[in-house]
């Protein structure tokens, strides 16, 4: 045991030999730019910062060096670093971007400026305060299903679910939203994010409740003129526009907008309770 | 829920809210519990550091282990349990476990039933994928992306309920009467306003401290808050020199080395090959190949590294090109697109590079398996934060279910133990003063400081060097030195700037607990001088059948120093003990074998 | 095709909305006044702005002529087309122009004010009518397969000219733009919860998958149909006035 001892020491201590891999990659002197919003609800200031460039750096490695060496009280939101949690969200040149998901490379030594997300109140430099989105949130019908689990469910029934339930929750969307942004609806207007899980529980087959009511008086669905920014900017590739809201819009028309369907329903005698859209629309539930 | 200023010199005004049941934590454990206690009509309230929906949950990837059978129909609560048990070297504590595997389905099936969709089966059930050294396909997924899914869904049933979330707020002490706990001090990220919280009872689900690891797939979270709270509020910590190193993590860029890549990969059929092009697993597990069991791979990719047969940037490659695209985006879109941003590397065409990280904690608070709860009156623990489920390595799924498993059950622990108890939540005078004095403190420093990001940074590299996933005893002892020095540094450290959403105060807070965990782990990995799943010992020769038979235990000690304790595991009753009378020359063998192909 | 792509999304916001301008304007113009001022038939073939042949009524005022009261249809159907609000609420009316920071914070010096806005829930609250535009439509592009079936096999028998191969790759065009209808897909199946709970559903999940998979190029199909119906137009029209000879591929 004692012999190799050494050897053994030499094996545990190596395993950090990779870890300063980092330091080496910034040896090669170049440098990153960046512009980064400082400020507070009381207004601010672009300030610029320059840091050791590292190979395949994204925005948020720059403004975590920055706070560990320059500006320690630098304000920024962030988790997982791997584009999961959406909690980085910030507005890089002008557009909604996720931090840990943009490469400084990308701009080939051109102009980076971060400010926060400018739909909601700045809390701190580029830390905005979006707790509205969870009062929306709170606002929404939970799930609700007169089955009981575990549901007989088919993949081709759900297969278009997968992609709203995608979301992480960056509010991007929300953001760039002119109805929020520029029109300042948060009153009437849930937003796009919230469209995007009606959707979900508007087409899950085991889900019993009618949104539709909801959605076009109180989520503000026809405040949306789907010119689409929320799909630009959406990190994970959820077609909100037309996935998830024209569907919502073409369900709402059904109910409220076509003057044959209407029709019919008056005919038939109204279905007027709460399971009526759900029965209409072949769910499980309700019928 | 008044608002009353100090009596006192009225140098600091906070808040009082009071709660039936105060959960600290909104990860799936912390929110499961939430669920639990609103259910039985009490008051919640729920504390976490970061946004809700963004807790280190998020993260899973694979998917939630539960003996369903929708795949295997052979599958049952017993081989899940023979499967953890063997997994955690048999130092897991046997009831737990046993709790575990037979409650985990249900807790599945509850979760679709509160909306959350998984993958199916053609014949219209929960689709289930196999992994590491589980004996059937067990895990229940939605593509790489199930912590999401099992997040979201608990996120938004907790939205439903009365329970009251505060967001981006930070515990910094339980507050105790008596022997009791009743409460904690918080103050709030986002403008450092102090709360005082009362409460009945408090459930720790503050999860694990991966981040006293320089490589590590956690987030700024991790600094394990809620077990230090617990130690000094004098609860028993359990298992701590068990820390997983996940076999796989991201190696290049720089920026994103440490970054998880889901053991799904190779349950999907994801081949390990060395630079010389050979599938070493051969070598290290014959039988289960790629899918052993953690530890094990984990160590085998760190050999081959070590012994000059590792990629460019210092890892061994997962190549999973056979899967196809239509394959990939179908099973793993989420892993495609990883690499594709952060690493331009299409893994449809090319391998993989990968190395472990630290990933997980075995180890933690020690508590009751039928309630949660802790030696600490008043405390309980779920997830993470909570030890003795998985022993001294944990199987990859287990952890989900584990969260709403021990969620639930904490959450009615603690909803009983409130209903049965008649005591207040005031506390001595002076007391929540002092701690935001304490807390005021690196803001206020005066002349010279320590940052608090280069001391982290210090000990995050002390830790990586010397309490890795290969042990020394003198290299152990080399970084308590260190761990120690940090310590006694802690009190000149200064941060720059205001309360209002200053992070480099929050590291200052968080630094305290990281400091403390790795003085635990050291000393306790110190302790346990054999090879044993996650704890493994160049300088002993293989696992020490005495040491199998006994947990460490740790409590802060009369001097307020680290008191270990050997605690002799009790003996499994006979309705589990004869689960393994065929198997047990076979796990014994399994371990073996493991330590001798590699030294 | 990626590097035009790349070149189109470093142009300055404003040129997109400014192309759409032009490009919509020229051609409601041209339409315009083409049915309006020259509501002639062509010699062999009949443009496709001028299909089907109705009877119109001798008492319409001189404006209201018989392509005119066809061509509500595609007109009605395009401007209440999901794809087509987008291109003109961000065009025209600047709601937004486009999405950078820069371009939302623009004043439009037309409306009251920010909070004035009500998207699709005042007058265009009828933009909802689009399902009946898609209904019409379909018949209307069943007329204009008949006519393309027309022009090869003529009176004279079998051919094929430049004239019918141009007549053909618009009518496919039109109808890919139409039957990607975001209406069109919610009729076939994005109205329904279940497949697998109804009778047929198999066949209505496929249908919806194939309309679904067309409907991600809606905008692409809006577009490539208009040109081709200019092309289209503007080639007989020219035949007709004997600049050039439509030149035969077989038969003829």
């Amino acid at each position: 045991m004692d012999s190799n001892s050494a050897e053994q020491k030499d094996m545990a201590s190596k395993a950090h030999a990779d870890v300063h891999a980092d330091e080496k990659a910034a040896a090669n002197g170049k440098t990153a730019k960046l512009r980064i919003f400082r400020g507070d609800s009381g207004g601010g200031e672009l300030v610029d910062y320059e840091l050791p460039l590292v190979e395949g750096m994204v925005v948020l490695d720059a403004v975590l060096y920055v706070q560990a060496h320059q500006a320690g009280d630098l304000a920024v939101r962030w988790n997982c670093k791997a584009a999961h949690c959406g909690s980085c969200s910030a507005e890089i040149n002008g557009k909604p971007r996720l931090l840990c998901k943009t490469r400084i490379e990308e701009f080939d030594g051109g102009e980076i400026q971060v400010h926060p997300l400018k739909a909601f109140p700045v809390i701190k430099d580029l830390v905005s305060d979006i707790s509205w989105n969870y009062q929306v949130s709170k606002g929404i019908k939970p799930f609700t299903s007169d089955e009981q689990a575990p549901f007989t469910m088919y993949e081709e029934d759900v297969e278009r679910l997968y992609e709203p339930k995608k979301c992480i929750e960056c509010f991007m969307c929300q953001d760039v939203c002119h109805v929020l942004r520029t029109h300042h609806k948060h009153a009437e207007f849930a937003g796009p994010r919230f469209f995007v899980r009606n959707q979900w529980l508007e087409m899950h087959p085991m889900d019993n409740q009618d949104r539709l009511h909801d959605l076009k008086e109180d989520n503000g669905l026809g405040l949306c003129n789907i010119t689409k920014c929320c799909t630009e900017v959406c990190p994970v590739d959820i077609h909100i526009t037309d996935n998830s809201i024209i569907p919502l819009k073409e369900r709402v028309a059904d109910e409220y907008y076509d003057p044959a369907k209407w029709l019919m329903r008056k005919i038939r005698g109204n279905r007027g309770s709460r399971n009526g859209a759900a029965a209409r629309n072949g769910s499980r539930n309700g019928n | 829920m008044a608002s009353n200023g100090n009596r006192d010199t009225a140098r600091e005004r906070y808040e009082t809210r009071e709660y039936d049941v105060l959960i600290v934590g909104a990860g799936g454990a912390g929110l499961r519990a939430a669920v639990a206690a609103t259910e039985n009509g009490l008051s919640v309230g729920i504390v976490t550091k970061s946004l809700l929906g963004k807790a280190h949950t998020v993260m899973a990837e694979g998917g939630i282990a539960a003996s369903l059978g929708n795949v295997d129909p052979a599958d049952g609560w017993q081989t899940h349990f023979m499967d953890t048990m063997k997994s955690g070297k048999f130092i897991n504590n046997w009831r737990t476990a046993e709790i575990f595997a037979k409650e985990a389905p249900d807790r599945v099936y509850e979760l679709e039933q509160w909306g959350a969709l998984f993958n199916r089966t053609p014949e219209g059930k929960i689709s289930q994928r196999p992994f590491g050294a589980h004996t059937y396909r067990r895990l229940c997924h939605v593509g790489d992306r199930t912590g999401l899914e099992l997040i979201r869904t608990m996120q938004e049933k907790v939205l439903a309920t009365d329970a009251e979330v505060y967001m981006e707020t930070t515990i910094t002490k339980l507050l105790k009467s008596g022997d009791r706990v009743v409460g904690a001090l918080a103050y709030t990220r986002e403008n450092g306003k102090f709360i005082h919280f009362k409460a009945k009872a408090v459930v720790m689900a503050t999860g694990g401290w991966g981040r006293i690891f320089k490589v590590t797939s956690n987030s700024w979270e991790g600094t394990g808050d809620g077990v230090v709270l617990a130690y000094d509020a004098g609860a028993e910590l359990v298992d701590m020199e068990m820390m997983q190193f996940h076999p796989t993590g991201m190696v290049w860029p720089p920026g994103v080395r440490g970054l998880l890549v889901t053991e799904g990969v190779r349950g999907e059929g994801g081949l390990l090959r060395n630079s010389e092009g050979d599938r070493y697993m051969e070598n290290y597990d014959p039988e289960r190949m790629e899918l052993s069991s953690r530890d094990v791979v984990a160590r085998a990719n760190y050999t081959e590294v070590q012994e000059g047969r590792g990629s460019p940037h210092g890892g061994v490659y997962l190549d999973i090109t056979h899967l196809g695209y239509d394959g990939i985006m179908n099973k793993l879109p989420t892993m495609h697109e990883q690499f594709l941003k952060l690493a331009d590397i299409d893994i449809s065409k090319e391998p993989m590079e990968v190395f472990p990280t630290v990933h997980y904690t075995m180890g933690g608070i020690k508590t009751d398996p039928e309630t949660g709860a802790s030696n600490v009156p008043g405390l309980f623990a779920a997830g993470e934060v909570a030890g003795g489920l998985h022993g001294a390595n944990r199987l990859g799924g287990n952890s989900l279910s584990d969260l709403l498993v021990f969620g639930r059950r904490a959450g009615e622990g603690a909803s009983a133990y409130v209903k049965e108890s008649v005591h207040s939540s005031d506390i001595a005078e002076g007391e929540v003063l002092t701690e935001i004095g304490r807390v005021l403190e690196p803001l206020k420093k005066q002349g010279e400081g320590e940052s608090p990001y280069l001391m982290q940074q210090e000990l995050q590299e002390a830790m990586m060097e010397h309490a890795n996933l290969m042990r020394t005893g003198d290299s152990l002892k080399e970084g308590l030195g260190k761990v120690l020095g940090l310590k006694d540094r802690l009190a000149n450290m200064k941060v720059q700037g205001s309360r209002l959403f200053n992070p480099g105060w929050h590291t200052a807070q968080d630094i305290r607990y990281l400091i403390q965990i790795s003085e635990i782990i050291i000393r306790t990995a110190l302790e346990r001088t054999e090879r044993r799943g996650a704890q493994w010992r160049l300088d002993f020769d293989g696992p020490d059948d005495e040491l199998g038979r006994v947990n460490f235990i740790v409590k802060k000690d009369e001097q307020g120093e680290v008191g270990i304790q050997k605690r002799e595991i009790p003996p499994m009753p006979e309705h589990l003990a004869s689960l393994f009378e065929d198997k047990v020359v076979d796990m014994a063998g399994g371990e073996k074998r493991g330590a001798e192909s590699q030294f | 095709m990626s590097s035009i792509a790349a070149a189109w999304k470093r142009l300055p916001w404003w040129v997109e909305p400014m192309a759409v301008v032009f490009a919509l304007t020229a051609f409601g113009i041209y339409s315009l006044t083409i049915v309006v001022f020259y509501p002639g038939v062509f010699q062999e073939y009949v443009s496709p702005f001028y299909s089907p042949e109705v009877g119109r009524p001798d008492w319409l005022p001189w404006f209201i002529t018989a392509p005119v009261l066809i061509l509500w249809i595609p007109l009605g159907f395009r401007a209440t087309c999901y794809y087509y609000r987008k291109a003109y609420y961000r065009a025209f009316f600047w709601d937004p122009p486009a999405c950078q920071a820069k371009a939302q914070q623009l004043d439009r010096p037309w409306a009251r004010s920010t909070e004035s806005y009500k998207g699709e829930r005042a007058l265009f609250v009828l933009n909802n009518i689009h399902r009946y535009f898609l209904y019409a439509t379909i018949m209307v592009v069943a007329f204009l397969w008949y006519e393309a079936f027309l022009t090869v096999f003529t009176p004279d028998g079998f051919q094929i000219t430049v004239a019918s191969l141009l007549w053909f790759l618009n009518i496919v065009l039109v109808s890919a733009y139409t039957f990607s209808c975001h209406s069109f897909r919610h009729l076939v199946g994005g109205n329904k919860d279940c497949y697998s709970c109804i009778r047929g559903g198999n066949v209505r999940r496929k249908t919806y998958n194939f309309v679904s998979r067309l409907n991600t190029r809606h905008p692409q199909w809006a577009w490539y149909s208009l040109v081709s119906l200019l092309a289209t137009d503007i080639y007989l029209r020219l035949m007709q006035a004997g600049v050039i000879t439509d030149f035969p591929i077989i038969g003829g």
